[in-house]
């Protein structure tokens, strides 16, 4: 086989709800088992035996359908909204959890990290842990061995590699977990947002390590929400929507897809009910829409200024809050990241001095005219307690929108304006000489 | 999976598993480092976890042994094939807190061990496999004390001691077997754990840990003796004696038809084990 993983038709069912009839005790099943002997037993008996009607609405398809091959040497992206079916698929070929149906072919020894660590005991020392984590990677004694000096070296924890790891910051720990992880080598890499974790320095270093792994030719299949790291390493990139694959593409593609689809969706506002909105018994988010010029769009042009509105109830009285955005384009550039506190806001945002009541209320961000370039954006939306900054509602990816060009902007110019922002600055000349 | 060696790249192939598995022992074998550094961890985190370290694989049947004195032996007057009641409860107390210890912690192997394999993939049979090895550094410092008893009270090992090591197996192969079975149904059935303390206990007194085999014969004549033996526990356990305290020839007959149920349950074991595996990652 000359790819590196065939993927045909993968597809993975759970079971969900249904606890009345299953059963999770051992005399449960038994008791049952006696009542009724033949379709009780088999039904109770396994998690994993369905009808053969499919979805019953008691079974939810984490992944349906699925076929993609990946070459060999190649880094691809897998993205999409939470739910997508990203882990799950990651799971399967990782051959953590079996297929519904379908099946994957791999031709290449795996090693998957989805989680930083994984193993690591905290009585024994950073040494001990590090053969631990290392073998439950799938690495052999004498590989590690062979190793072990360079993954200490890596990791920047030398001093403390003897001294039980139940010591260590968690800082510490992630680079010493990373840095075995980092030294694996094998055929095919499968890596599950584990980036999101450590400091920002040792962050490039790993990505810089990931980097040559697949320069050495290295298949890498790389599932995150940052579309950022995901734009940098990936060549190619699969964009998954409710366990199916929307497209397979250049990642560049796949991205602006992603992107796009939720323009798309949305018309400018989303609005919840409150049983089913976004939140809990603090705070439920109501209703979020993107206005320009007076009405709701999700299309503004950037030479008007854009409106971000969020409504939202508050459920506990005497509460001092604090409401921020994150606005991302379309690479997975953070562009800004602000909040109505002073400081922060042109003008004073009054109720950000009181403490909130009860009741429902409305904060809005005024996004200037002539700030942004023309793209695709979506909104991470935050609000905090005032007082520490505690992330009482967290949104990430609430809305998104689409800035168009303006043609008072551009006159004559036809061609492409890059630019993560595109402001209007002050330019003068003058005859010096 | 499959496992296939096509030249010199290894092709796996992922898909519904349906039936009766296969086990791969080769690949068992393949991840013997990490059977090797997960007893290690077993090992070292239990002992620096407490003040008396090893001393513990000693205190627990030790225990045991001078509370079954003085109830049993002392206040009951049962019979012990005249030996001193105590070192004929500590020769069968040392491979049954073997046997007991590793079923416990292997039934609840799968449960504790989660964290790891849903995070990635390695054989699973390793995870109950590897309290039944680890407790074997348990069983070894408890021996150490078995002999300074014999001196103690004077009996000398006789020479079927070069059978131990027959029985050491035949114990690891029934703890294997019964840890396979319950851990693989733990993790499925939460109510498995609970039981265990219960089932533990219930063993041991089924076992001839505290009375003597010739109480079965006495009572219900050989026959009974020859179902008897389909505990493999019962041949292990008679076999100890004999080999260490002479009193009686090496109990071939039990031991056999333990073997062949030891077999069975390992056997079983290992493909019950198997066929839940799928759904280990799912349920956990």
């Amino acid at each position: 086989m000359k790819n590196a993983i065939k993927v045909e038709n993968l597809s993975k069912r759970y079971r969900i709800g249904m606890k009345e009839e299953l059963h999770d005790t051992f005399v449960g099943s038994l008791v049952s088992w006696v009542k009724s002997p033949l379709s009780n037993f088999r039904q109770v008996q396994e998690l994993s035996k369905f009808d053969k009607n499919g979805d019953t609405g008691n079974s939810i398809w984490a992944i349906k359908d699925v076929s993609f091959e990946v070459e060999h040497g190649q880094v691809l992206g897998i993205i999409g909204g939470n739910g997508a079916g990203k882990s799950t698929l990651l799971k399967i070929l990782a051959g953590i959890t079996k297929p519904t149906e379908g099946r994957a072919v791999i031709n290449g020894r795996i090693g998957s990290l989805l989680e930083v660590g994984t193993g690591f005991h905290p009585e024994l020392t950073g040494r001990e842990n590090l053969y631990l984590g290392g073998t439950i990677l799938g690495m052999k004694k004498i590989e590690i061995d062979n190793k072990c000096d360079e993954i200490i070296d890596f990791s920047g924890i030398e001093k403390f590699i003897d001294t039980p790891v139940k010591r260590y910051s968690s800082g510490m720990r992630i680079r010493l977990a990373f840095s075995v992880a980092a030294h694996l080598e094998p055929e095919i890499l499968l890596i599950d947002e584990v980036l999101a974790v450590g400091d920002i320095d040792f962050q490039k270093k790993c990505l810089g390590k990931m980097d040559n792994l697949s320069k050495g030719g290295r298949t890498v299949v790389f599932v995150s929400h940052n579309l950022l790291a995901v734009n940098d390493l990936c060549s190619n990139g699969i964009l998954l929507e409710n366990g199916r694959i929307l497209i397979y593409d250049k990642v560049e593609n796949a991205i602006k897809y992603y992107m796009e689809g939720r323009v798309k969706r949305g018309v400018g506002e989303h609005i919840w009910e409150e049983e089913k909105a976004p939140g809990d018994n603090r705070i439920k988010l109501k209703a979020i829409r993107i206005k320009s010029e007076g009405s709701i769009t999700n299309t503004p042009s950037l030479e008007n200024e854009i409106d971000i509105e969020i409504d939202y109830w508050n459920y506990i009285d005497n509460m001092g809050l604090l409401v921020g955005v994150h606005l991302i384009n379309s690479t997975g550039v953070t562009v800004f990241t602000s909040a109505n506190f002073e400081g922060a806001s042109l003008i004073r945002d009054n109720w950000f001095y009181k403490n909130y009541p009860k009741g429902l209320f409305r904060t809005i961000c005024k996004i200037p005219a002539f700030l942004l370039n023309e793209g695709i954006y979506t909104v991470h939306l935050y609000i905090n307690k005032k007082l520490d900054w505690a992330v009482i509602l967290g949104q990430k990816d609430v809305i998104g929108f689409r800035v168009k060009d303006s043609f008072e902007m551009r006159r004559d110019y036809t061609g492409k304006w890059t630019g993560v922002i595109r402001p209007k600055l002050g330019w003068f000349t003058e005859k010096i000489d | 999976m499959i496992n296939k060696k096509v030249s010199h790249t290894k092709i796996k192939i992922i898909e519904p598993e349906v039936g009766w598995q296969s086990i791969d022992w080769m690949e068992l074998y393949e991840y013997r480092d990490l059977l090797y550094f997960l007893i290690l961890r077993d090992i070292k985190s239990i002992y620096k976890q407490t003040v008396l370290g090893f001393g513990w694989a000693i205190i627990r049947p030790v225990f045991s042994m001078i509370i079954f004195s003085i109830i049993f032996g002392g206040l009951a007057k049962i019979p012990s094939d005249s030996i001193p009641y105590p070192i004929f409860s500590y020769a069968a107390l040392i491979p049954w807190t073997y046997f007991s210890s590793s079923m416990t912690f292997s039934t609840q192997s799968l449960i504790s061990g989660k964290a790891i394999f849903t995070k990635v993939y390695f054989p699973r049979l390793i995870i109950p496999l590897t309290p039944v090895l680890s407790k074997l550094v348990d069983f070894a410092i408890s021996f150490v004390l078995l002999f300074v008893l014999m001196a103690w009270y004077h009996i000398a090992p006789t020479i079927n001691i070069i059978w131990i090591p027959v029985l050491i197996l035949l114990m690891i192969l029934t703890a294997s077997g019964i840890g396979m079975w319950l851990s693989a149904m733990a993790i499925q059935y939460r109510d498995i754990p609970h039981g265990i303390q219960f089932l533990s206990q219930l063993l041991m007194y089924a076992a001839p840990v505290v009375w003597p085999v010739s109480l079965i014969s006495e009572k219900f004549g050989e026959t009974a003796i020859l179902y008897y033996s389909l505990y493999p526990m019962v041949g292990v356990i008679e076999g100890f004696r004999s080999a260490l305290l002479g009193h009686n020839p090496m109990p071939w007959d039990i031991l056999g038809i333990g073997t062949i149920s030891a077999t069975f349950l390992f056997i079983t074991g290992a493909y019950y084990f198997k066929k839940k595996e799928s759904i280990f990652a799912d349920v956990a």
